[in-house]
């Protein structure tokens, strides 16, 4: 009862009183204190979510560390902060959190009455829905009269409600705050369907306790463009958050990865060459805040963005998520970054 | 002298000084403590203000004219996601009202029925009172409210099997459906019927009060009551030719639909909160009885009360004056323990709440909204115990 209350009380007092520094200066900041304050998932596997030993791994989870990687040189320099859909906002607002990570959708009311920035998407996802295969349901448009379970506070509840108007469609929502809630009450049979971002849903349906009777639906009904968010006012700290993922993207660009960034040094390619910070002086990184050798260090950290995503929810992961509409635009995808000179 | 010097005359003049007087001393020490109060709420206002506009937060309650464009599973008024978000908070009210309301009823009951238990003679009686009190009081609300849910939900079938009661009424895991009465032409004559038969059980029990306390004779009230407020309804429906049709549940593709629903998450939430409740009622109940001096219960006896009339009209209206009291804190307490139900997801004001909170990013709104809805339950909750309390006190003459 009170947790929650005094939860986002103390959420709002942060938003009232603690701001002042968190304003301008983030880069400061955060080198002054020495590590970055990283807002993820509270537990989705693929994307954000502790291992068995406590560290957290995934996808979103390593753009935090590219970041800090970019900052410090190190990409063990990060803290993170689990936070649920509901306490994402504030925590980032209040400057709990230097950037949220954590498969945020970018949408016009969240980038401007809210106070928040995106720009980079690392993610294109769309939402989908799961049924169980005993229902013998092919097509989202069967789904009259279901009990559809959903986590509260996301733009998913949004279109749900707007898919299910726009087709006629009767249904019952089952509204819980946390994932985890909203996965055992599926698994338990409160409810019929389950619908997040499809990406999530292959990401759950590995935590159900038999995975093979549930099946995702074909439809996607949204577009849910999923990247970083930081606070408005400092456009620094949003320049880089921005060119870190726009690294990753050129990166693999430019067939640099992990393993052969130092070789790719020495390459003959002056746009490889300024990417890296090997130019003759060179300004690549400086103008930015940040040393030179960015780029290097990311890709040291963390590989490029192909080798990000095959890791941790692509071919190399237990979720096997196709590339689809995350391909490189000269690969049939959306993914773009602008060129680095 | 020195006694002079330690007992200055208090009429000098010269040691007047207006400063040592302490009452004015009182009045100044509150007066600036109620001053840096002041500048400190004025400081936290002007800076969270300042702060929401630096950081191109909007602010103010004009959001609650906004379209929801979300769903509520569970509504007592008619909401849809064209319905603005102040009615919105108006179905999480209702149904955190629902919830309370029913919850300190079953509560009561349990309750009172569990602490009698505790004083009874019957050791299995006693005992197994007493493990329901111990248990139930040592467990944290929430822990009882996801015993409930994860027990209704692992132990009903799902909805493809639901379990069929009598009278077309079906049992599954997501919750319990049963037909839902559609009133026809003419079924206000029926509902008037309930009015009359309800205005007449309550002149007949003021009716019945005055007539034993004059002439000592006693009416089965309770049977009469029940009789009236049954057979007039039933009568004037049947008179007017039952204008009421059920809809009935019936299976579909997704099992049984139709009809009315009491969801799974309500039924859990309602039957851990009138439990954890009933705890501490029971003892609050037991502690009442026990309060009453034996010598009353004597006395009743030696004037030849029966026993059940001694309990009723000698050791209960004593007891009360002991139990009202505590009793509203645990009516408080389960009202405000009912915003746990955010945890299994039933629509209260907390959880649509947050909800908004999540899709305006309003949070110092939602949460003063949050704060002023709950303090007024409690307060008018308060305000109706204390009356009842003053009700039955010991009127001193």
């Amino acid at each position: 009862m009170a947790k929650k209350i005094v939860t986002a009380l103390v959420g709002a007092t942060l938003l009232g009183l603690g701001a002042q520094g968190a304003s301008a200066a983030t880069l400061a900041d955060v080198k002054a204190k020495g590590f970055l304050q990283c807002g993820v998932n509270t537990g989705l596997t693929g994307f954000a979510s502790p291992d068995s030993a406590g560290n957290w791994t995934g996808f979103d989870v390593d753009f935090c560390k590219a970041v800090a990687a970019a900052v410090f040189g190190d990409a063990t320099k990060v803290k993170y902060t689990p936070l649920s859909a509901k306490e994402r906002f504030p925590a980032v607002q209040s400057g709990e959190v230097d950037v949220l990570s954590r498969n945020t959708t970018w949408t016009i009311n969240r980038d401007t009455a809210l106070g928040l920035n995106f720009r980079p998407v690392t993610y294109y996802d769309g939402q989908g829905f799961m049924v169980r295969k005993s229902l013998n349901v092919k097509s989202a448009l069967e789904l009259s009269g279901a009990a559809v379970c959903v986590q509260t506070g996301t733009t998913t509840e949004l279109n749900l409600a707007d898919y299910f108007k726009t087709n006629n469609l009767q249904y019952n929502p089952v509204v819980f705050e946390k994932l985890e809630e909203v996965n055992s009450a599926y698994d338990a049979g409160r409810c019929d369907v389950y619908t997040t971002d499809q990406s999530g849903l292959y990401s759950l349906r590995l935590t159900l306790a038999a995975p093979d009777d549930h099946e995702v639906l074909p439809e996607i009904i949204s577009k849910e463009p999923l990247g970083p968010a930081v606070r408005q006012g400092d456009d620094q700290w949003f320049d880089i958050i921005s060119w870190v993922h726009y690294a990753l993207v050129n990166a693999e660009d430019f067939g640099i990865t992990q393993a052969n960034v130092e070789e790719m040094k020495k390459s003959a390619n002056p746009d490889i060459q300024r990417f890296l910070g090997v130019e003759a002086d060179s300004k690549i990184g400086t103008d930015l805040g940040l040393t030179n050798d960015w780029a290097v260090n990311i890709i040291k950290a963390v590989g490029n963005y192909g080798e990000v995503f095959d890791r941790n929810i692509g071919a190399g992961s237990p979720l096997k998520i196709e590339r689809g509409l995350n391909a490189l635009w000269n690969k049939g995808g959306l993914q773009y970054a602008p060129p680095v000179r | 002298m020195a006694m002079d010097a330690l007992n200055p005359p208090r009429k000098s003049g010269r040691t007047g000084s207006f400063f040592n007087d302490p009452k004015v001393r009182g009045v100044m020490y509150q007066a600036i403590a109620l001053f840096l109060i002041a500048l400190c709420l004025y400081w936290i206002i002007s800076n969270t203000v300042e702060n929401l506009h630096r950081s191109n937060i909007a602010s103010g309650y004009g959001f609650l004219n906004g379209r929801a464009g979300f769903d509520v599973g569970q509504s007592l008024i008619a909401f849809t996601s064209d319905s603005k978000y102040g009615r919105a908070f108006i179905v999480g009210l209702t149904n955190t009202i629902l919830v309370a309301v029913t919850g300190i009823i079953t509560a009561t009951i349990i309750g009172f029925i569990v602490g009698i238990g505790r004083l009874s003679n019957n050791w299995l009686i006693a005992k197994l009172s007493l493990a329901y009190v111990e248990f139930f009081r040592n467990i944290p609300p929430l822990l009882v409210i996801f015993f409930w849910y994860y027990a209704i939900l692992s132990l009903l079938p799902l909805p493809r099997e639901s379990i069929n009661l009598p009278l077309d009424t079906y049992l599954n895991n997501q919750g319990l459906l049963f037909p839902k009465p559609l009133a026809g032409d003419g079924f206000g004559l029926t509902l008037i019927a309930c009015l009359v038969a309800f205005a007449l059980v309550i002149g007949l029990v003021l009716w019945s009060k005055k007539r034993q306390a004059a002439t000592g004779r006693s009416l089965p009230v309770l049977a009469i009551s029940i009789a009236i407020l049954i057979a007039l309804p039933a009568l004037t429906l049947i008179l007017s030719g039952m204008p009421l049709t059920f809809e009935v549940p019936v299976a579909g593709r997704f099992g049984i639909r139709g009809g009315s629903t009491i969801g799974s998450e309500f039924i859990s939430l309602f039957l851990a909160l009138s439990f954890y409740t009933a705890a501490f009622i029971a003892e609050i109940v037991r502690s009442g009885i026990r309060g009453v001096s034996k010598g009353q219960t004597e006395a009743a006896h030696a004037l030849g009360i029966r026993p059940r009339q001694t309990t009723r009209l000698v050791v209960v209206p004593q007891a009360m004056r002991i139990i009202i009291p505590p009793l509203t804190s645990q009516y408080l307490n389960l009202m405000k323990n009912s915003s746990l139900a955010v945890a299994v997801g039933y629509a209260d004001l907390v959880a649509i709440g947050g909800t908004i909170l999540n899709q305006t990013g309003q949070a110092i709104e939602v949460v003063s909204i949050w704060i002023i809805v709950y303090l007024s339950l409690s307060l008018i909750t308060a305000a109706i115990m204390n009356w009842f309390n003053a009700r039955v006190s010991l009127v001193e003459r």
